[in-house]
């Protein structure tokens, strides 16, 4: 398979003391977003905080978001039901029957909150606003005895959260089979 | 859990086909030889033979979190028809107008562009020979008794040529920052499906494809654009891709942390086992099919490898005890599903068959207990151990514990 060379923008061409910058290969297609048009284009939030927008949300604001939004599938104190539990199963990834919540498992909180702005509530995913999403992070991680009954989630305090499997994860290491 | 019919064609025996012709005109005059009633005009969009039923298998098909698997038994070659590639979706199928679709590609760029798809194809194009394999394939085969028949055994895989852009074109008209070390790639469907993607491979064979065996992708492979990421763990390819953020980190997604990752019995889990390392199976004979008298066979099965292209198939017919060579007579595609084939007499007794694949890297599958002993068992992805199929002295091949 071909490797592409990873930046020819920045390639220089020297062709007869002639300096030719390779930026001209690009087409061209595409065009250039505005602001505006690219703020609405969606965005990521990284483990850093990067992406995380301004808002806040408490543990007992995140209870109620949680009964009205979440229990009826993840159970009312999220220990799982038709949908996944979130909490629990800590010391049991050794076990054999290891169980895998955001308490035990998810090396960071700013996933939680990333993926419930994506994907949930299942049926009318993108319906909670900012503040309901700190909120019921807020919560779980509450529930799972990550943060205390006191603690307001933010952009700040989010990324801070140092969730108990954080140092969980190995890279890859196959092939690991002779 | 559904019976699986085994397949018509293979290994016809003579009750399939006299069911087939008390059920149809058409086929009681094949029986006798040639049709002489006028046939069918020309359709605008032709399909199978009414007397094929190969279907597509999902656990749970009223689900929109679902999957389904592709027939393995009943195909040919290494193409998979785009109509029975494999499924895996968390949110449903959306329905995506081409013409309001658009590309952004964002983040630590020189520039931010958004693509229409109008502007897709008029870049410059590539059509590649690809496998997709979901990392969950197989997970069946964990447990020693593994699944019945192939499509559920390894159906989670399927190949197709893909058509589309390289990414590595995509990124350079957009101009990557010096500090960027990953992408983040989005799907437009209801739950905005993430993953991030080392962008030193991004920048290697990562395509943005829009055809799929000579059409337009389909809507249950991301239509009308999909992230390819050859040889890795199907869920990193992102079906109705709509945006593209370079990045100083991965994002930890859900589906890269708290799913697709691989628990060992330290209880530390490997992350970002992006690479699908190489297997084979058997498709004929396998499971749920039948041998009607004994007398000559061809097996036949696939191999791939996500590391490069397949270099050697093994088929034994002892159970491991012994091994031959399989030919491979192409066409022998990196990252793509590869045909093998090997003439067997059956003699009428028991045996029990297997295929064992190495790669241009010189890695050969394992079997079951070897991947238990470097793994345990809660890895759940990634399995690509050895089957084996039972013959029986009836002929029914059943699946063999291992």
């Amino acid at each position: 398979m071909p490797r592409r060379s990873w930046r020819p923008t920045f390639a220089l061409l020297f062709v007869s003391g002639v300096v030719f910058a390779a930026e001209s290969e690009r087409t061209g297609l595409g065009s250039e977003p505005t602001a505006e048009e690219l703020g609405a284009a969606g965005y990521t939030v990284f483990p850093d905080g990067k992406g995380l927008p301004a808002g806040s949300g408490t543990v007992s604001e995140g209870r109620a978001v949680y009964q009205q939004f979440c229990a009826a599938c993840h159970g009312r104190n999220a220990e799982g039901d038709e949908a996944a539990a979130l909490v629990g199963g800590r010391d049991s990834l050794t076990s054999g029957r290891p169980r895998k919540t955001v308490e035990s498992y998810w090396p960071y909180a700013t996933t939680l909150w990333d993926y419930i702005r994506r994907s949930m509530p299942y049926e009318s995913p993108g319906s909670l606003n900012d503040d309901e999403i700190y909120a019921v992070v807020a919560h779980l991680l509450h529930l799972g005895g990550v943060v205390g009954e006191d603690a307001v989630l933010d952009q700040e305090s989010l990324p801070r959260v140092e969730m108990p499997n954080r140092e969980g994860f190995v890279s890859d290491d196959r092939p690991d089979t002779d | 859990m559904s019976k699986q019919r085994p397949s018509r064609r293979a290994f016809l025996g003579l009750a399939g086909a006299a069911a087939a012709s008390s059920l149809h005109p058409a086929a009681r005059a094949q029986t006798t030889g040639a049709i002489r009633d006028l046939g069918d005009t020309p359709s605008d969009y032709g399909r199978p033979s009414p007397f094929e039923d190969s279907k597509r298998w999902s656990r749970a098909p009223d689900a929109t979190a679902s999957s389904s698997n592709t027939p393995l038994a009943d195909l040919e070659g290494i193409v998979t028809p785009s109509g029975l590639h494999f499924e895996r979706h968390h949110t449903g199928v959306p329905a995506i107008d081409p013409d309001t679709h658009r590309l952004t590609i964002h983040g630590l760029v020189d520039r931010p562009l958004v693509f229409t798809m109008d502007d897709l194809v008029r870049m410059s194009s590539v059509s590649r020979f690809h496998f997709i394999e979901c990392s969950g394939n197989s997970a069946r085969e964990w447990s020693p008794a593994g699944a019945p028949n192939v499509q559920l055994s390894h159906g989670l895989a399927s190949c197709s040529e893909w058509t589309g852009v390289l990414l590595a074109d995509l990124l350079d008209e957009v101009g990557v920052k010096a500090e960027a070390s990953w992408i983040v790639a989005e799907g437009a469907d209801a739950g905005l499906m993430s993953r991030s993607v080392p962008l030193e491979r991004a920048l290697d064979d990562v395509m943005i494809a829009y055809g799929q065996n000579g059409e337009a992708v389909r809507p249950e492979q991301g239509y009308p654009l999909r992230l390819l990421v050859p040889g890795c763990e199907g869920s990193i390819s992102v079906k109705w891709l709509r945006r593209i953020e370079v990045a100083h980190m991965p994002s930890m997604a859900r589906d890269e942390t708290s799913k697709y990752t691989d628990l060992l019995p330290d209880g530390k889990a490997r992350q970002f086992t992006l690479v699908m390392d190489a297997k084979s199976v058997i498709t004929r004979p396998s499971g749920e099919q039948k041998l009607d008298r004994p007398g000559f066979f061809e097996i036949r099965g696939l191999a791939w490898s996500g590391r490069g292209t397949i270099s050697r198939v093994e088929v034994s017919t002892d159970g491991g005890r012994s091994w031959t060579d399989a030919e491979i007579e192409g066409p022998r595609h990196a990252k793509a599903f590869t045909r093998f084939r090997s003439p067997w007499r059956w003699d009428g007794g028991r045996h029990l068959l297997m295929s064992r694949a190495t790669d241009d890297t010189g890695y050969v599958q394992p079997t079951l207990a070897a991947l238990l002993e470097a793994r345990g068992r809660s890895t759940i992805y990634h399995n690509n151990r050895i089957k084996a199929w039972e013959v029986r002295e009836s002929g029914e091949v059943t699946n063999a514990e291992a």
